[in-house]
């Protein structure tokens, strides 16, 4: 799944680059106007290589972190076949971390530094994944809504101006589709359940609704006069050179907008109420309208200091520190084969 | 007889539900990413390899039972896995010594099942061999190199074989259920195939400079439902929604 | 480290050897890269190159290479090297009459 998180308003997107004198810069640039994709070798601005760094290694660290809430119901599953399909999910999850990780490393880091920043709080992972995976629902809701979310944002970087980041993202994209489809599908069983298990759907969509429409796509990013003004102006400024640069195609409130078009006829087809009251189709705009992100405040719930926030690191670095002496083993067998 | 294939086929699921339930719980917590790829992806396998076999024993028992009913309605003392399979997972080294016991044994006794079980069981058996060889290859890789990687994964390593033999006499076992079968010849007994996995494990063990253990007793009582007191908190995890929900359709 | 030309290299604690992974998707083709793998030795670079990039479809084979073996042309994406192609539009069927009324269809 992918997020452009709250932190991506902490780029400094305006950071140039010495050597934008010798002709490189214009070359650079006819490449993304040429919709040519830039490759590792290529020259690139420092601020282009920093934005798709703090990008590819969010991604890449929600794709890791966002195993661990329905990991941790896998042993728990109800049918075998559902623990076959959220099996088969959270691997994909391991292997789309792989594969972007892989496509940071092009930028000249080491996936070990990339950790190492996670595991230090220096990098940051989609805030949606520091809510609770309170019941089986919610392995549904989000497959469903979160990875809903993620699929809308994806779609558009297969096309990123960064050639092994687009690719990954192609093949992430091909694998996502599924996820989204098992989420509605498991959602679906439960709203055709018995009664207890249609409420259990419905406490987790109203658990997961929120995270996925505000946090999936980022801050806003479009100004309107009101609260959020300072916000959305920032991350509108972000949001231009991102696009400037190829690395994003569409606004975060764009994609955010499709995201909710697409959701409301699907809840609406299961029976199940997004908690939403502001959600009412707007003729004029062809758009569901929705209720405004009240930003601040939900900001703060989710600092790095809650409960979750903190086991999801320490799960993550329990799991890192008890496997480094297996590390460490296949790195002295790998030696000694060279030497051999 | 065929309610003797029957029983020996749930066993073969309830090995590799349990197996593959334990293998769930590694999921997030492996010691990199490839390898919670790698868990997941035999644990995956394993649970496939329960529905199909439970399938069958529903069929073949004559009571129509489905997968889940033999996974979720069961009590803890109908299970007739091995001890082995539901042993904790302990340090990595620890799982890997239970997946080398247990892949070398699966492969060879699904093997001898699809030459000459009963044609159903064969069929399944036959496809399920060609999975578990490649736990298998993923097992001896990582017995060779933790054995030869550092002091410190050798002597893990090695107190994993150490943790994990005196529970491989039982995969082996003949009881009156088998010895039916066989007699039969609906399905092998295990017994004869001990010899080819004492050789084959043994030259897993040998290349990665470790000591096959000589383990001073030996456990039993899984296939008569009798586990040790890890399996009902594993059982119990595994029903729990289910259990919950009565009447619920997933 | 992925397709060959990153300059990530390992160093980093435990950092395992990169691989570029090849896959035939299906008869007919050739080896295709597909990305890379981390790996200490050939047997596991094999077994995660199919965990990673055979979940689905039904691959028929696999390659996996030492990505420091990789030889590359230049260090630049666009190099001297492949020029020739671009200058000398007789290569291409388009540069010439095509052989039916009606335009670039295949003739």
């Amino acid at each position: 799944m992918h997020v452009i998180g709250l932190d991506a308003a902490t780029a400094d997107p305006e950071s140039g680059s010495p050597g934008a004198g010798d002709g490189r810069l214009d070359r650079f640039e006819a490449l993304l106007a040429a919709g040519e994709t830039i490759e590792p070798r290529d020259w690139m601005p420092d601020g282009y290589r920093r934005m798709l760094l703090r990008q590819i290694a969010q991604h890449a660290h929600s794709e890791i972190i966002g195993m661990q809430p329905e990991g941790a119901w896998l042993t728990r599953a109800p049918s075998l076949h559902r623990k076959s399909v959220l099996l088969a999910k959270v691997q994909d999850e391991a292997g789309h971390g792989l594969y972007l990780y892989a496509a940071a490393e092009t930028l000249g880091v080491d996936r070990a530094e990339l950790l190492d920043a996670l595991h230090r709080g220096r990098q940051r992972y989609a805030a949606t994944f520091n809510h609770a995976a309170l019941t089986w629902a919610d392995t549904g809701a989000v497959a469903w809504l979160t990875d809903g979310a993620a699929v809308v944002n994806q779609a558009p970087l297969c096309h990123t101006s960064y050639g092994p980041y687009g690719r990954a993202m192609r093949r992430v994209c091909q694998e996502e589709a599924f996820h989204v489809r098992q989420g509605y599908d498991l959602m679906r069983a439960l709203c055709e359940g018995t009664p207890a298990q249609r409420e259990m759907a419905q406490d987790a969509v109203n658990r997961w609704w929120l995270p996925a429409v505000a946090l999936m796509f980022g801050p806003p990013d479009t100004v309107v006069p009101g609260a959020d003004q300072g916000t959305a102006a920032f991350g509108a400024r972000v949001s231009r050179q991102a696009i400037a640069w190829g690395i994003k195609r569409h606004t975060n409130d764009e994609l955010r907008q499709r995201f909710v078009d697409h959701c409301v006829p699907q809840a609406e087809r299961l029976g199940l109420t997004l908690p939403d009251p502001g959600i009412r189709w707007n003729e004029e705009r062809g758009h569901y309208d929705f209720g405004p992100i009240d930003w601040d405040t939900y900001r703060e719930a989710l600092g790095d200091d809650t409960h979750i926030a903190r086991q999801r690191l320490a799960h993550r670095i329990a799991a890192h520190e008890d496997g480094a002496w297996v590390r460490e083993a296949a790195a002295a067998y790998a030696a000694r084969e060279e030497a051999r | 007889m065929t309610e003797a294939v029957a029983l020996l086929t749930a066993r073969l699921g309830d090995d590799a539900l349990v197996l593959g339930q334990r293998l769930c719980q590694w999921i997030t917590r492996a010691p990199t990413i490839e390898e919670d790829l790698a868990l997941s992806n035999i644990a995956l396998d394993l649970i496939g390899h329960a529905r199909t076999l439970f399938t069958l024993a529903g069929e073949l028992d004559g009571t129509g039972r489905s997968e889940d009913d033999f996974a979720y309605t069961r009590s803890d003392r109908e299970f007739g896995n091995t001890l082995l399979c539901e042993l904790p997972n302990g340090d990595f080294a620890v799982t890997i010594a239970r997946q080398l016991a247990y892949s070398h044994y699966a492969v060879l006794y699904y093997e001898a099942c699809a030459d000459t079980a009963h044609p159903e069981l064969a069929a399944v058996a036959a496809r399920a061999a060609t999975e578990v060889d490649y736990h298998r290859r993923h097992a001896d890789g990582w017995t060779v190199r933790l054995g030869l990687g550092t002091a410190q994964s050798a002597r893990r390593m090695q107190a994993g074989l150490d943790h994990v033999w005196p529970y491989i006499a039982e995969l082996f076992d003949e009881d009156e259920v088998v010895r039916r079968m066989e007699a039969a010849g609906a399905a092998p007994s295990p017994a004869p195939l001990r010899a080819r996995w004492e050789e084959r494990v043994g030259e897993v063990v040998e290349r990665a400079g470790l000591a096959v253990p000589a383990p001073r007793w030996r456990a039993r009582g899984g296939r008569q439902g009798l586990h040790s007191e890890a399996f009902g908190p594993l059982v119990a995890e595994l029903q729990s929604v289910y259990r919950q929900f009565p009447g619920g359709i997933w | 480290m992925s397709e060959a030309e990153g300059r990530g290299v390992s160093g980093a604690e435990g950092a395992l050897a990169s691989w570029e992974v090849f896959l035939r998707p299906r008869r007919g083709l050739a080896h295709l890269h597909v990305g890379s793998v981390r790996a200490a030795d050939p047997d596991m670079a094999l077994e995660r190159a199919r965990d990673l990039y055979t979940r689905r479809g039904d691959p028929l084979s696999l390659w996996v290479v030492r990505s420091a073996a990789v030889y590359a042309s230049s260090p630049a994406e666009r190099d001297p090297f492949f020029s020739g192609a671009r200058h000398k539009p007789y290569r291409y069927p388009e540069h010439f009459a095509p052989l039916t009324e009606g335009g670039d269809r295949h003739d």
